[in-house]
């Protein structure tokens, strides 16, 4: 059973007594937590911490979401193959993976789920399904003020039409992806001990036995 | 006035800032909560870590700030 030992200065509810921790399985708790944030600390039996995690990182990525309308998450546009932002998204794990299937579909030259049959040139923004990456194609966008404008592509009317939250969406759910790298490692390492100058020996060992 | 107070009420009225405020919180709930296994000192540790990070955001727009006014 691996095993996490935390300084007794880590934890308040223990004083003087370090903390051990056991990681139950730590590469599957480690899968877990990628995949759902929070759930491979529920495996483990860190249920506080899980529920913690979840609602976090799943808050902050929904809300990037919402203020994005929608459409922030994806994994390609028509000059990049796999754009950079959806690395960190990626980090997300289960959540962000349905922009890969996404961009597998318009690579083949396939509608991407949910996407109705349209005229091309007539898209609304709600005819274009979450996760799709943007069209190359000329669109036309209206604004509060009805005032009718032409987009080069699908990305600009995006950006738009919901201008400023656009950007702030994308960062969301990319600090949400980040984040849940650290819930991957402390979920297969336990928490992060940094040895201070005053308890040189008072650090944290692991024990994968 | 002093230039950095001058230019107060501005970023208050700017809303775009409050977007950062959820942010913050996870951040520093989820970065806490990665150094500690209990809630207590987790957010014991989240609050000074926000703590930190409103105030490096602080002085480095105050830095920024000063720079524009210099400029």
């Amino acid at each position: 059973m691996a095993t996490a030992v935390l300084p007794s200065e880590y934890n308040t509810l223990d004083e003087g007594e370090p903390l051990e921790i056991e990681l139950k399985q730590p590469w599957l708790a480690a899968l877990l937590a990628w995949l759902v944030p929070g759930l491979g600390h529920l495996y483990q039996g860190r249920t506080g911490k899980g529920l913690l995690f979840f609602v976090c990182i799943m808050g902050a990525f929904w809300y990037g979401m919402y203020l994005g309308g929608g459409h922030v998450v994806y994994a390609s546009t028509p000059e990049q193959d796999l754009r950079w932002q959806y690395y960190c998204q990626l980090g997300a794990g289960g959540v962000a993976l349905p922009a890969l299937v996404q961009r597998s579909r318009v690579m083949d030259d396939k509608p991407p789920f949910g996407q109705p049959a349209v005229e091309p040139g007539k898209l609304t923004d709600d005819e274009r399904p979450w996760y799709a990456p943007p069209r190359n194609d000329q669109v036309q966008t209206t604004d509060d003020s009805d005032n009718i404008s032409r987009q080069p592509n699908e990305l600009s009317r995006w950006i738009v039409d919901h201008n400023p939250h656009f950007e702030i969406g994308t960062v969301y759910t990319m600090i949400a992806g980040l984040l849940n790298l650290l819930v991957v490692c402390d979920a297969y390492a336990g928490p992060l001990v940094i040895r201070s100058k005053d308890h040189p020996e008072g650090d944290s060992s692991q024990d994968n036995s | 006035m002093i230039p950095s107070l001058a230019i107060l009420p501005p970023l208050l009225a700017v809303t775009m800032l409050w977007y950062a405020a959820p942010l913050i919180v996870v951040v520093s709930l989820v970065c806490a909560a990665t150094r500690h296994e209990f809630m207590q000192p987790i957010l014991s540790h989240a609050a000074r870590f926000a703590v930190w990070i409103v105030v490096f955001m602080g002085l480095f727009m105050g830095m920024i700030s000063l720079l524009d006014w210099w400029a």
